[in-house]
């Protein structure tokens, strides 16, 4: 499906698909991206886009943000994703830089925007504690002010990729007295400040995608606090508004569906009775994706128009992380026996895989998706949020 | 229907789960999955010991006569703790096979070290392209004097890199997908010309492709009937699967009920959720009917009632779906810890995923249960 497009967006369409052909690095083309690259690997393609000056798509011009329309911004999205490109790191482009260019002060601008362009710093997402999941603003993760510093202690869990970044955007309490909600502040940590530890989480697909990230007296420079002390739940919900849009997630669901069709075609025989059940299931997960981009190009269309689209940031992450769970289930199922393999992390290729290559990733995507669902605030809390937002529940 | 289990299965039951309770905690299985050979042989023989790897086997061929009842006992218990050693290979699927199919003097020279606990077995049947389909099969058999001469190539044999013996399956005559001319070898695991990879399951296990070429193996029950010696025998490992899935529905829904009532978010433990409570009553409903149908299905199999094979396909579908339920609710339940590596949750939804693979899928087993019907 394709945005009646004007003939200078349809130009670049055409721009953005031969730029992604000739320049996405071949190096960056392995079984799964998300856990066989290195640091080093995962950032050659957002040098690529800093370069050309389509790092932050988001961002405004002043910024250095290419200052595209939200239609061309959606065309950008929907080309990168559909031709299987590795989105920049979220936590830098997407999360962090707007809270900085919106909340931050012009000594903090100066300091961190262009380095998140570049990809100099790698950023990672202090947000979730063990007691603060689903409700985030119990956050226990202390902050006292001494000085020119916070010192911070607590401890903060699911932080994907932690293990390569150079520094952390932490919700800390800041006034324990307050509300919740009222005595959080929003503090940038510098990574390599003494106190600071990392500890991997491995996850049941094997892999080292999670931290837990310990804070024991660190010290901190008061300059690091963005915007106002015990404001930072309003910084930290703009985030999250950010963090859901883009998980509809149809070019990665659109490019699993292609792969899903050439395992089946590969492993089952015609006159096998599954095959004819494999067809029909993905027709139906094919409908689900085709109404979700329809949904995803109806709220587009609107945002075009000014209309705010409400929380139709969570109906795309339920459905979204629905199909693509489907999907991984539906391609485990289809390599059969196979399925019953999975890869050692980290990956190395003197260890034997049996099966053809197609198959060799599935079993820990399955493992993997079934994150999607909990993680991004969990399904149960989007359903929560429509409840009340939009049918006044 | 609710089983009335006898004195001797009711002390089968606490001694297999008084064993395991002091031996097969979590911790000392992850130790076991984690060791170079990925299962522990002294807990192999602790099995033995107790009379476990004899209890399903008949009086007459040095068993304990427990029938597939016994199975379904042990199995129930295995499901709970996660037991990786290979009984349902060992003594279910291969000593089933070989009391089943072989000859005086195979039953009583080979079963009589599956019980001592001294011979492990596997059983390769799946090739590539079979996938569930007992008959497909393209590995073939030349008689060489007394032996037959083997050769092709099975994939995703579980626990075969573990095994002494397998028993392969291999054409004597017929075509690709004929149910004639088929039948079984007993093969010496490290016999020359087998060529075996092994590789690691999803549920931490081991499991091997393994290729033949000209392997000497003894025929096992009749020439060309390899079959339908396979379909009893995938009866009776479906059997002790949907036991084992039983136990771990039971276990998850354990603990995520636990955790349900301790974990506070919003002011409050989640588990006062309504939209918890709902999934949870769901859980506990798909536990109630799993459990239901693996004792009609252990007591149809004591009694080898017609129709067992249709029931088998029914349970392996109706129990498998249920354990997915159930193993993704516990999972999404637990949240982000229901995701690693660190807590058992996500290894019973492992051990539930391979087992809805094995021996053929929830899809696949519901379809043969409506075809067994049409053709009855």
């Amino acid at each position: 499906m394709e945005l009646a497009l004007s003939p200078e967006d349809a130009d670049f369409r055409d721009e953005v698909r031969s730029f992604i052909k000739d320049n996405y690095p071949a190096e960056m083309r392995v079984p799964n991206p998300e856990t066989d690259l290195s640091k080093e690997q995962m950032l050659l393609w957002h040098r690529i886009l800093h370069k050309k000056g389509w790092i932050a798509p988001l961002w405004p011009k002043e910024h250095g943000g290419p200052g595209w329309s939200i239609t061309r911004r959606f065309i950008f999205e929907q080309e990168t994703t559909r031709a299987g490109t590795m989105p920049p790191l979220a936590f830098s482009v997407t999360m962090v830089g707007p809270v900085i260019y919106t909340f931050g002060n012009e000594a903090q601008k100066a300091k961190f925007l262009p380095r998140i362009l570049s990809g100099e710093d790698w950023w990672c997402q202090g947000y979730s504690e063990p007691g603060s999941g689903s409700d985030l603003a119990t956050v226990r993760t202390k902050a006292v002010r001494d000085g020119d510093h916070y010192i911070v202690n607590g401890h903060k869990t699911w932080t994907t990729l932690a293990q390569h970044a150079d520094w952390i955007f932490c919700l800390v309490r800041t006034d324990p007295a307050a509300k919740p909600q009222s005595g959080i502040s929003f503090l940038l940590i510098d990574m390599k400040s003494p106190g600071v530890t990392v500890r991997p989480i491995i996850t049941i697909d094997g892999s080292h995608e999670v931290n837990d990230v310990f804070l024991e007296n660190v010290r901190v420079p008061a300059e690091n606090l963005i915007g106002e002390e015990n404001k930072g739940w309003t910084y930290a919900k703009f985030l999250l508004g950010n963090e859901r849009t883009s998980m509809a997630g149809i070019g990665r669901s659109t490019r699993y569906i292609e792969r899903l069709k050439k395992i089946v075609k590969a492993e089952i025989a015609e006159d096998d009775p599954a095959h004819l059940e494999f067809i029909r299931d993905i027709a139906r997960v094919e409908l689900d994706v085709l109404a979700l981009e329809a949904t995803e190009l109806r709220v587009v269309a609107q945002m075009a128009r000014g209309i705010d689209p409400g929380p139709a940031a969570s109906l795309f992450k339920i459905r979204g992380t629905e199909i693509f769970q489907n999907i991984t289930e539906l391609t485990h199922r289809a390599i059969g026996n196979y399925g019953l393999a999975i890869r050692e992390h980290p990956v190395s290729a003197n260890r034997f895989m049996p099966g053809p290559d197609y198959g060799h990733t599935a079993s820990e995507k399955y493992l993997n998706a079934r994150k999607l669902s909990i993680y991004g605030g969990s399904n149960e809390i989007q359903r929560n949020i429509i409840a009340k937002a939009v049918l006044g529940l | 229907m609710d089983i009335q289990f006898t004195e001797e299965q009711e002390l089968l039951r606490s001694s297999v789960q008084r064993l395991l309770r002091d031996q097969y905690d979590f911790d000392a299985r992850r130790k076991i999955v984690a060791s170079e050979e990925g299962f522990g042989r002294k807990q192999w023989a602790e099995f033995a010991e107790l009379g476990l790897l004899a209890a399903p086997f008949a009086e007459d061929v040095g068993g304990l006569g427990g029938g597939p009842l016994s199975t379904m006992i042990i199995m129930q218990e295995f499901g709970r703790h996660l037991v990786v050693e290979p009984f349902v290979e060992t003594v279910v699927v291969a000593g089933g096979l070989i009391e089943q199919a072989g000859s005086e003097e195979q039953k009583q020279g080979f079963i009589a070290d599956i019980v001592a606990g001294t011979k492990l077995w596997a059983l390769a049947w799946t090739e590539k392209g079979s996938r569930f389909d007992l008959a497909t099969v393209t590995t073939t058999a030349k008689r060489d004097g007394e032996d037959y001469l083997l050769s092709g190539d099975k994939t995703a044999v579980l626990a075969a890199p573990w095994a002494d013996y397998l028993i392969v399956s291999a054409r004597t005559s017929g075509h690709r997908h004929d149910r004639g001319g088929v039948s079984l070898f007993v093969v010496d695991r490290r016999a020359a010309n087998l060529d075996l990879q092994s590789f690691k399951t999803i549920d931490g296990r081991r499991a091997a492709e393994i290729g033949l070429r000209g392997v000497r193996g003894q025929l096992l029950g009749r020439e060309g009937e390899g079959v339908a010696a396979l379909e009893a025998c995938r009866d009776r490992a479906i059997g002790a699967l949907c036991a084992e899935t039983v136990g771990a529905i039971g276990e998850l829904n354990a603990a995520t009920l636990d955790y349900s009532k301790t974990r506070k978010q919003f002011g409050t433990t989640i588990g006062s959720f309504q939209v918890l409570q709902h999934r949870m009553v769901d859980m506990f409903i798909a536990h109630q009917e799993a459990l239901s149908l693996m004792q009609h299905l252990s007591l149809s199999l004591s009694s080898n009632d017609a129709g067992v094979s249709r029931l088998a396909s029914g349970a392996k579908s109706k129990i498998g779906y249920s354990g997915k339920f159930v193993a993704d609710q516990a999972v999404q339940l637990h949240g982000g810890m229901g995701m690693t590596d660190e807590l058992n949750v996500g290894h019973y939804f492992k051990r539930i995923s391979s087992i809805n693979i094995q021996f053929g899928d929830p899809a696949y087993h519901v379809l043969r249960y409506a075809q067994l019907d049409a053709a009855a």
